[in-house]
């Protein structure tokens, strides 16, 4: 919290109140608990109230229990991160504020259900305790058994009003999440509710407010990565989809069931990864651009036929929601190591387009651009997320639908003639024609993955091969000249540069602000494009002495970790270096800041 | 009236012969091979038919069987090893209009691409899967597959296999198959009409081919062994609306030859096709206007 000012509260109490730019909160508790329903409630009133948000979360593995977490960061200006450390951390069992008390600013408030915890001696002089039986509370509010479904709305009116949060709003957000068939269902909540919002514990000595952010222009929208990708997708024209579960990219499959037979479209639970895939590209062989998608050991599974994709040139997108590997792996980490199969998966030369967006709106656009690409270049389209983008909500200015939506229904005009891999097309770009065209000549090609000559008949000759090869060169390359650069985030010239790539741009530029007001001469570059990169990095690069790319992935035999170790090898500049880790945490800005120091000053 | 609907009307005029299906491409099998029986039985199908070359799609796995979308004129569709099941389905989805053609051999169908057959049957859209069924692999050299025989001596089991076979004809029959049948190109009439009805089956038709492997297969399993081998199932007077006596004679598979339909459901049940029609009938009112999709997560004040 910062720049407190003093300001009347409008609920009236007679506490001194605050006015605060931004605020971190941490609500720990086990899965079951309804903390993500809080948080969610949270970052979507902020959303509404033109403020900018980020969440951070921690899910278990497992079915029902577990600890998690729930971190939400509200500001009136630029919020970059879910914050490294927190200004309140609620907290309702002794594991839950004995495992993030260490997350709490120096000074912060800690406020635990005190039917569960019982506060640390050593602690009380270093954090703000407030203690409030939340669990016998609630069910003094809405009585009987319902006290673990209740508790944790209780504890949103409580944060409510220590945040003097605009209540008809919220109210109106738990009618959407709760009013349905059955409507006590929804009064009990707003019980719940309000009990807490009326309960005013005698040691909160002050209330803060938020202030109103002034920068937006225009409506926001508050969506997580997925439903940003799902709803890109929806925009984009995509009717198609094939997928097996697997966590975390079943959320995107889960929306994709729910929303496209709406509009025509289907998208088909498989019996297995490679029968999705495979779905998949029969659509998009069929004239659909369609969607598969997967994570994990799910990808892996996949790869045979992205191959065969590339070879017979076939439009397919391929969502990766990365989670710890290799094999089974940390299934809710968040990881970036699955960069080098989405750009080199598979056996042979199999050049495919790898994407990256850097936050939820770019789930979004990128998910658009990742059709488009897929459509012009007739090639599988990689799209690279993680947990950590995945369910991380953040509000953006709402895109202007009538001008991005788009229709990809198939065109079966009439063609005089067609050669799918025809070897004078320009830059090695071919359109794909779909079955169901009449094809005047009465030459019909064959889609292959066999080596082909330029209608899809089987080839051996070594010619072919190398002519066909440079075609499915060339044309990544021609895309690859279109791409524009990445803005440089602080000055063009300095002493450092850090390159991150998908979810990490947050935390990176926070570390770039931090190292920026202390003095020191670090600026930053995203590359949202990974496969092709675009042309040019290098007259970057030379404006720097270090040029460290941050990743979360292992530094790999060579130190280096997997993006660092593709521009080391294009660049051949040993500038070039990892910052790397595997913790299944998002960076730290903290984090980043301490490993820049310690590789710079080697 | 578009230039489509003009081509397809002129088109509708048109009759097809067998051999506007044919290509000019000569095929790679071994000469005698019986795929090429198949491959003909297919295009005098497809003439009956009269649907024109572009509306056909043709998918197939890997394999000898596999190259047969190279050697026909209908939008060829060579894919991956034990894929085509999943890849014909994804293209039946997205666009209904197409007829579509799946050819497989006994490996490519039964043993890397198995998992998917039960998965086909059940899920019942509308497509027709032709396994030519050798015993062996072929284009592998003579390895053992999944169809050959206990005790049979290959290059992989160079001490006679120790394994049962599976049963095409029993497995898809287990999950519920509604048209199942069996020919052998020795029988070019026979197989050409269970191919034609199984293309106007609606629902999964299933179609075993007995096709020999001239260089690798045994000498029962020649055509000319067919010939006096096999038994129509007419002529024993099976009723193929018979389900469990179509199931009691596919258990003699490997034993004994049956050509013909085996069973054909009296009343198919509902395509996975029609289902997804129902759906959207049922959802379109529930969609928004493309610039309002996103309105669940904007103010709502």
């Amino acid at each position: 919290m910062s720049n407190a000012t003093e300001a009347v509260s409008s609920s009236g109490g007679a506490q001194k109140v605050s006015r605060i730019n931004e605020v971190v909160i941490r609500i720990a508790g086990n899965s079951q608990d309804g903390i993500q329903a809080i948080g969610g409630f949270l970052a979507r009133l902020a959303g509404r109230s033109e403020q900018e948000v980020m969440t951070f979360m921690t899910i278990p593995s497992t079915i029902s229990g577990g600890p998690s977490i729930f971190q939400v960061r509200v500001g009136s200006g630029e919020v970059l991160t879910a914050g490294d450390d927190a200004d309140v951390l609620l907290c309702f069992y002794q594991h839950s504020y004995e495992g993030h008390i260490n997350s709490l600013k120096k000074k912060g408030i800690v406020l635990y259900d005190s039917d569960h915890v019982v506060p640390k001696e050593e602690w009380l002089s270093d954090y703000h305790h407030v203690g409030i039986p939340i669990s016998s509370l609630t069910v003094e509010a809405i009585g009987g058994t319902a006290k673990d479904k209740g508790k944790n709305i209780y504890s949103l009116g409580l944060i409510a009003r220590m945040f003097d949060l605009n209540v008809p709003k919220l109210e109106k957000l738990l009618g959407e999440r709760f009013g349905g068939k059955d409507v006590s269902i929804l009064n009990n909540a707003l019980a719940a509710f309000h009990a807490g919002y009326a309960n005013s514990p005698s040691n909160v000595v002050e209330t803060f407010q938020i202030t109103d952010s002034q920068k937006k222009d225009g409506h926001q929208v508050v969506m997580n990565g997925n439903e940003a990708i799902g709803y890109g997708l929806i925009a984009a024209g995509v009717r198609f989809g094939a997928g097996y579960p697997i966590t975390p990219w079943t959320d995107i499959m889960e929306l994709l069931r729910r929303e496209l037979p709406k509009y025509g479209g289907s998208f088909i639970q498989c019996e297995d990864e490679i029968a999705s895939v495979s779905m998949a590209l029969g659509a998009s062989y069929a004239g659909r651009v369609a969607v598969t998608g997967s994570s994990g050991p799910g990808i892996s599974l996949k790869t045979e036929a992205i191959g065969w994709a590339v070879m017979a040139e076939m439009p397919l997108i391929v969502i990766n929601v990365q989670r710890g590997g290799p094999s089974t792996g940390m299934p809710t980490n968040i990881e970036q190591s699955d960069l080098n199969i989405a750009i080199n998966g598979g056996h042979g030369d199999a050049p495919r387009v790898v994407l990256a967006p850097a936050n939820v709106e770019d789930c979004f656009y990128m998910a658009i651009e990742a059709v488009n690409i897929a459509r012009k270049y007739n090639t599988p389209v990689f799209f690279l997320t993680d947990q950590g983008i995945a369910t991380r909500i953040e509000a953006f200015t709402e895109p202007n639908l009538e001008k991005v939506c788009q229709d990809i229904s198939p065109d079966l005009t009439p063609v005089a003639s067609h050669k799918p891999y025809d070897l004078a097309a320009k830059d090695g770009v071919t359109p794909h024609v779909k079955p169901g065209t009449r094809i005047l000549d009465g030459k019909y090609p064959i889609a292959t993955g066999l080596e082909h000559d330029e209608y899809g008949h089987p080839s051996g000759s070594p010619k072919v091969h190398m002519l066909q090869n440079a075609k499915r060169r060339k044309k990544l390359q021609a895309l690859g000249a279109t791409l524009p650069l990445p803005k440089i985030y602080g000055p063009s010239e300095g002493n450092i540069l850090l390159v991150g790539w998908g979810s990490t741009e947050g935390p990176i530029r926070e570390a770039v602000d931090r190292f920026r007001a202390a003095g020191d001469s670090v600026s930053a570059i995203h590359l949202r494009h990974v496969n092709p990169l675009p042309n040019g990095l290098e007259n970057i690069f030379s404006g720097f002495n270090h040029v460290f790319v941050v990743e979360m992935n292992d530094e790999g035999l060579y130190g280096i970790g997997q993006l660092g170790t593709i521009l080391r090898a294009r660049y051949a500049d040993a500038k070039i270096q990892g910052i790397n880790k595997t913790d299944g945490l998002t960076w730290k800005v903290k984090e980043i800041v301490e490993l820049v120091k310690a590789k710079a000053g080697k | 009236m578009t230039t489509l609907e003009a081509s397809a009307k002129t088109l509708s005029l048109t009759k097809f012969m067998a051999g506007d299906f044919k290509s000019d491409l000569k095929p790679i099998w071994c000469p005698g091979c019986g795929d090429f029986g198949v491959v003909t039985a297919i295009t005098r199908a497809l003439a009956n038919i009269g649907r024109a070359p572009h509306e056909i799609a043709f998918v197939s796995g890997i394999g000898c069987s596999s190259r047969i979308p190279g050697y026909t004129t209908a939008y060829g569709f060579n894919t991956v090893h034990g894929r085509s099941l999943p890849i014909a389905q994804g293209i039946k989805l997205a666009n209904p209009e197409l007829l579509v053609l799946v050819a497989s051999g006994d490996g490519d169908g039964f043993s890397i691409g198995g998992g998917h057959v039960a998965h086909a049957v059940r899920r019942n859209i509308d497509i027709t899967y032709i396994v030519m069924d050798n015993q062996i692999y072929g284009l592998t050299k003579g390895q053992l597959s999944p169809t050959s025989s206990r005790g049979r001596k290959t290059v992989t089991s160079s001490f006679g296999s120790i394994e049962d076979p599976v049963n095409p004809l029993l497995y898809v029959m287990g999950y519920g198959a509604s048209y199942v049948a069996q020919g052998t190109p020795a029988d070019m009439t026979g197989l050409a009409k269970i191919i034609e009805e199984g293309i106007r089956f609606p629902g999964f038709a299933f179609i075993n081919v007995q096709s020999p492997c001239v260089t690798y297969g045994m000498e029962d399993q020649q055509l000319k062994a067919h010939k006096t081998n096999m038994q129509s199932l007419e002529s024993i007077g099976h009723d193929p609306s018979d389900r469990a006596k179509a199931t009691e004679l596919a258990r003699e598979y490997g034993t004994k030859l049956y050509t013909g339909v085996l069973y054909r459901n009296p009343n198919p049940p509902s395509t996975y096709g029609q289902g997804v029609i129902e759906r959207h009938d049922a959802l379109k009112k529930s969609a928004v206007p493309r610039h309002e999709i996103l309105n669940r997560f904007k103010p709502s004040n």
